[in-house]
Parts: C-alpha cells; sequence; structure tokens
C-alpha cells in the first residue's frame, strides 16, 4: 500500500483514539448521572419530595413510624464543610503566599513536595487520627465528655482539603505577572504591601476557585467524617455536637438496606441531592478559573 | 509478550474447567443439601458455623438463607427447609399447624443472644433495670443523676441500624420504640468500647465475647453494668454464666434451631458440630453467649 495512504490512516486512528478518550469522560459522567437519576427517582413515589427535602428525621427502619428526611444530614453536611473551610481557607492561602513570594527557593522545593504528599494520604488514616488523636484532644479543649463531633470532622477535612487550596492558589499567585509586582515595589511600596494590595487582590480568582475545589473535595468525602463525627441522627446546633452527613448516612446504610425498596431508592436520592451540590460547587469554580485564564490572556 | 499471551490463555482454559467441574457437583449434590432458613440474627453465625462444617465435611453440603424467624419456622411447616434458625419461641399457632401436618418439631439452643451494658470505669452507676436501659437509649432519661449517677449528660454509643445488636436491643430492650437522635452510631463492637472508655459520661452496648481483652481476661479499663429485671430485684452480670443460662440475666435470649422430627443423620452431625466445643468457639468469637449444661442435655436428648 501506498506509504502515505498509511501514514494518513495511522493519524486518523490516533486522532479518533484521543477522540473516543476524551469522549469517554463525558459518557462516564452522564452515566453516572442516568442511573443515579434512574435509581433515586423511584423514592419519590412514596415519599413527597418536599418531606424528603425539608424534614429533620431520617429513619428508615424505625418500628414506630418510617421517617425520611435529610434536612439534618444537608445542614451537617454544610456544618462540617464550612468548618473545614473556616480553618483551611486562611491556612492555605497563607501557605501559598508564604510559598509564592516569601519562601526561600531552597525551603520551597522541600515544602512544595510535602504538601503534594498529604494529598495522597487515604481517608481512612485521616479518620484513623480522628478517632485516637483529635477527638480526645478536642473533648479536653472545650470541655465535652468526647471529641467525636462536627468540628472533629471539619478539623480533618481542613487537613485533606489544604494540599487543594494551597496548590492552586500559589500557582495562580505565580501566574500574576512579574510586571505588577514590579511596579508595586517601584513606587515605593513593601513587600508586604505589595503581597496583600496587588498580588492577593490580582489572583483572587483564581484563590477562590482553589477554595471551591477545596470545598468540593470536603462536602464529598465519607470514611473521615464516618470516623470522625459520631454519626448521630440529630439535627445539628454546634459544632460540638456529633452529626452525620449525607455521605456517611450512604455508606452505613447501602451495605445491608434490601434491594429495590424505598429505602434503597431514598439512599440513591440522597446521593442525587449530594452530586447536584458537589456538581454546582465544581462548577462554580471552573467558571470562576475559566474567567480567570481569559483576562490573563 | 508470547509467553503472558500463552499464560493467559491457559489460565482461562484452567479456571473454566474448574468452573465447570463446580457446577456440575452442586447440581448433582443440590438434592439432598441441607436447607437452612429464617432468622436474620442467626444468618451470619450460622453460614460461618456451616462453613467450618463443610471444610470439614465436604460430602454434606449445606445452604443457609435469612427472611426471619416465622420464615425458617414456615419453610419447616411447608417443607421448604430442614433446619429452621428461630430467635423467638416457636408461637402456639405453629404449633397447632405443625400438628396438623403431622410434625412434632424438636428444638435446640445453639447459643444465647445477649447484650452487656458498658459505661466508663469512672462512673459510680454499678446496676441498671431492664426499662432503665431502655428509657436511656429512647432518649427518655437524659441524665446519669436520674439513675443514680453524676449530674452529666449521658452520652449514646450504639451501633448502626445493619447491625444485628440494633435491631435486638430496639426489639428486646427498648419496646420497639426509636432510638434517641443523639446516639452514635458507631462502626463495631470495638469502637464502642473505645469509645466509651474514652467517654465518661458515655454508655454503650456490645456482645459478651468483645468485653474480653486478647489474653482472655476481662478487660479492666471499662464498667459492666449489672441489670436487674426492676428495682430492688437483684442484678447479674452478663459475665454470671449460671444467670444468662438461667434466664436471671434479663438481656438475653436463646437462639434456637429446630427440625421436624428426628433429625436425619446428616442433619444430626451437623447440629452436633454447632452446639459441640468447635461450635461454641464461633458463637463466643461472633459475639453471643454460649450454651450451658442444662441446654446442652436437652439437645443431647433431641438428637436421639
Amino acid at each position: 500500500m501506498n506509504p502515505r495512504i498509511l501514514r494518513n490512516l495511522r493519524e486518523s486512528a490516533i486522532r479518533a483514539f484521543f477522540f473516543a478518550n476524551g469522549v469517554l469522560a463525558v459518557i462516564a459522567l452522564l452515566g453516572i448521572f442516568g442511573i443515579l437519576l434512574y435509581t433515586a427517582v423511584p423514592a419519590f413515589r412514596e415519599i413527597p419530595i418536599d418531606e424528603f427535602l425539608f424534614k429533620k428525621n431520617w429513619d428508615p427502619t424505625s418500628p414506630e413510624k418510617v421517617e425520611y428526611g435529610i434536612l439534618s444530614q444537608i445542614v451537617s453536611t454544610l456544618l462540617v464543610t464550612f468548618g473545614a473551610l473556616l480553618l483551611a481557607v486562611p491556612i492555605g492561602v497563607g501557605v501559598a503566599a508564604y510559598l509564592s513570594d516569601v519562601a526561600h527557593w531552597r525551603v520551597r522545593e522541600i515544602i512544595k513536595p510535602i504538601v503534594e504528599i498529604l494529598a495522597g494520604i487515604p481517608s481512612v488514616v485521616v479518620g484513623f487520627l480522628g478517632i485516637v488523636l483529635f477527638s480526645p484532644v478536642l473533648a479536653s479543649l472545650f470541655g465535652t465528655s468526647h471529641g467525636l463531633n462536627a468540628l472533629n470532622g471539619s478539623v480533618l477535612l481542613a487537613i485533606m482539603a489544604l494540599p487543594t487550596i494551597i496548590s492552586i492558589s500559589e500557582d495562580s499567585l505565580n501566574a500574576v505577572p512579574a510586571a505588577y509586582s514590579e511596579a508595586s515595589l517601584a513606587l515605593g511600596a513593601t513587600r508586604w504591601q505589595t503581597l496583600l494590595r496587588v498580588k492577593i487582590p490580582a489572583a483572587l480568582s483564581g484563590i477562590m476557585a482553589a477554595c471551591m475545589l477545596g470545598m468540593g473535595r470536603a462536602i464529598g468525602e465519607t470514611m473521615t467524617v464516618l470516623m470522625a463525627t459520631g454519626n448521630a441522627r440529630a439535627f445539628p446546633t454546634g459544632l460540638l455536637q456529633s452529626v452525620r452527613t449525607m455521605t456517611a448516612n450512604i455508606a452505613i446504610e447501602l451495605g445491608e438496606v434490601p434491594y429495590f425498596t424505598t429505602h434503597y431508592y431514598s439512599l440513591f436520592a440522597v446521593g442525587l441531592v449530594l452530586f447536584i451540590m458537589t456538581f454546582a460547587v465544581n462548577l462554580a469554580a471552573d467558571v470562576i478559573l475559566n474567567k480567570y485564564q481569559e483576562r490573563e490572556q | 509478550m508470547r509467553i503472558g499471551k500463552v499464560l493467559g490463555v491457559g489460565l482461562v482454559i484452567v479456571a473454566l474447567i474448574a468452573g465447570a467441574a463446580v457446577t456440575s457437583v452442586t447440581a448433582a449434590q443440590r438434592s439432598k443439601m441441607i436447607q437452612i432458613k429464617g432468622s436474620d440474627t442467626m444468618v451470619n453465625l450460622v453460614q460461618i458455623m456451616a462453613e467450618e462444617f463443610m471444610a470439614k465435611n465436604p460430602n454434606i453440603p449445606i445452604a443457609v438463607l435469612g427472611g426471619g424467624s416465622g420464615t425458617g419456622i414456615v419453610g419447616l411447616i411447608n417443607k421448604t427447609c430442614d433446619v429452621a434458625n428461630h430467635s423467638r419461641e416457636i408461637k402456639k399457632s405453629e404449633y397447632e399447624q405443625m400438628a396438623a401436618q403431622n410434625i412434632t418439631p424438636r428444638e435446640f439452643i445453639i447459643a444465647v443472644d445477649g447484650l452487656s451494658v458498658i459505661v466508663n470505669s469512672k462512673n459510680p452507676v454499678k446496676t441498671l433495670t431492664m426499662a432503665d436501659v431502655g428509657a436511656i437509649y429512647r432518649g427518655d432519661i437524659k441524665n446519669w443523676k436520674d439513675v443514680g449517677g453524676p449530674d452529666k449528660a449521658i452520652s449514646l454509643y450504639g451501633r448502626q441500624s445493619n447491625s444485628g445488636t440494633y435491631v435486638f436491643m430496639q426489639e428486646f430492650v427498648l419496646g420497639n420504640k426509636n432510638y434517641s437522635s443523639e446516639m452514635k452510631e458507631m462502626n463495631g463492637n470495638a469502637q464502642i468500647i473505645e469509645g466509651v472508655i474514652k467517654d465518661e459520661a458515655g454508655i454503650g452496648y456490645v456482645g459478651v465475647g468483645y468485653l474480653f481483652d486478647a489474653s482472655g481476661k476481662v478487660r479492666s479499663d471499662l464498667k459492666i453494668v449489672e441489670i436487674n429485671k426492676e428495682k430492688g430485684a437483684p442484678a447479674f452480670s452478663p459475665l454470671d454464666k449460671k444467670a444468662v443460662d438461667s434466664g436471671d440475666y434479663p438481656i438475653a435470649r436463646p437462639l434456637y434451631q429446630s427440625t421436624a422430627g428426628k433429625p436425619s443423620p446428616d442433619v444430626a452431625k451437623f447440629l452436633q458440630f454447632v452446639t459441640g466445643p468447635e461450635g461454641q468457639k464461633i458463637v463466643e468469637k461472633e459475639g453471643f453467649f454460649t450454651i450451658g449444661s442444662g441446654h446442652k442435655a436437652q439437645n443431647d436428648k433431641n438428637l436421639k
């Protein structure tokens, strides 16, 4: 065969292969969403959707009255997540600013890989630390009888969200054109003023996207909160209460639920709500990040 | 590359042959397979026992199904199973149905389902009534001072709703009422113990098998509460084997396996294994109480 035709054929085969790979991710996402929707919808044949979303009590195996309300779980999830962000955002942005502007390059070469290793710690290990290390510390710190509460979950999730926040924030701080800070310094601003008033505002959208991605990580995390927050079903009244997040609830109950029952479908409905929440957060992060990149170009 | 391919194909062929062999064996033996059905509380325990038994007696296959105590007893009446697992006594109506079919059931007590209530070693509370424990877990009693302890909010530890222990406690102690929503739902017996050891206001329930440390001694870092049936009545510890056997320890119920009439030789062999030392070792490992000498004598009589 003509070698040129052969080469063209190979070129288009390779192109098709990579196109298929790209499409695969989309198919996986749509497939997951479709299956989730398909398995979640039957739950609403028996549970009114407003009851599902706005009632506080969840007790599908109750011998008294079966209840499917996920409000407590939604609030618990948000409580633990925002608690985590409250801790992780200032520390994360601080570390990122330090690495990009203050640290000597040798120090940076050491700290950056360490931060990246932090991202690789399995969540079950973090959860274990929550039980044996943070739980007693938090209990004695706040004078409660135990430390299996929302705060414990927040601290652990903050640790898990830090690597994302630090590395993306640092990237966006580094991407601020050198001319900005050079101009600022030339006008007589100190390094501190330059960092705070010029560089961080310039990189703000990237930093915000980093925080959103960190939040997406925290909302969906399961094992850590399952182990560390006590999993009580009560409506949370504060960070020192034991709470049960949506992810923990699914993980606890899906293992032994009889298939194709309302209880089974309702767990997928919880998953669907969670999916929509994380999807919204990730989408927002993406939009912010895109806007930021457009402005850079 | 080529070696890998050959190896792969070889593996597939071996797997196919092995699969075919396994299916043909089960098909041939299905007819004389012992069918066990019933209590969900017991299904894991009996499953493990059946596996160990089959490892030693490969020519006696056993299938274990759940479905609930009622399902098992009905299976005995309809002759859809050889052995019924049940965690309650046979009802009068069920006895009558059996009598109509000319079935005289033989009951074997294979284990005792029971729970020990534990508190922190610093907690001065020594005894609780059955009703107290129920009220505490329903959330009706919220402070230790109401049951003779210090003025501290009670911190509840329990299992998750997928656990048999959770259901047993709910049925047997809470009177089929909801657990308090404040209860922390832990992943297993060990986590409950870990929680109560660290929590001065904690209370938990665990299978008696978990009260011992690796060397077989009762753990010293937690306190096992004695339970009485009502206020003023004598209280008993779950470690008191005699009280458990006689039913004086209140949070305990026998677990039965029943057959329709005299068990066949194969079934009898399995029952002997279950009620014998090997089976009872599994009972203890799975967090249940072992049977006493009175039960043993009764079981032996039923085998003949």
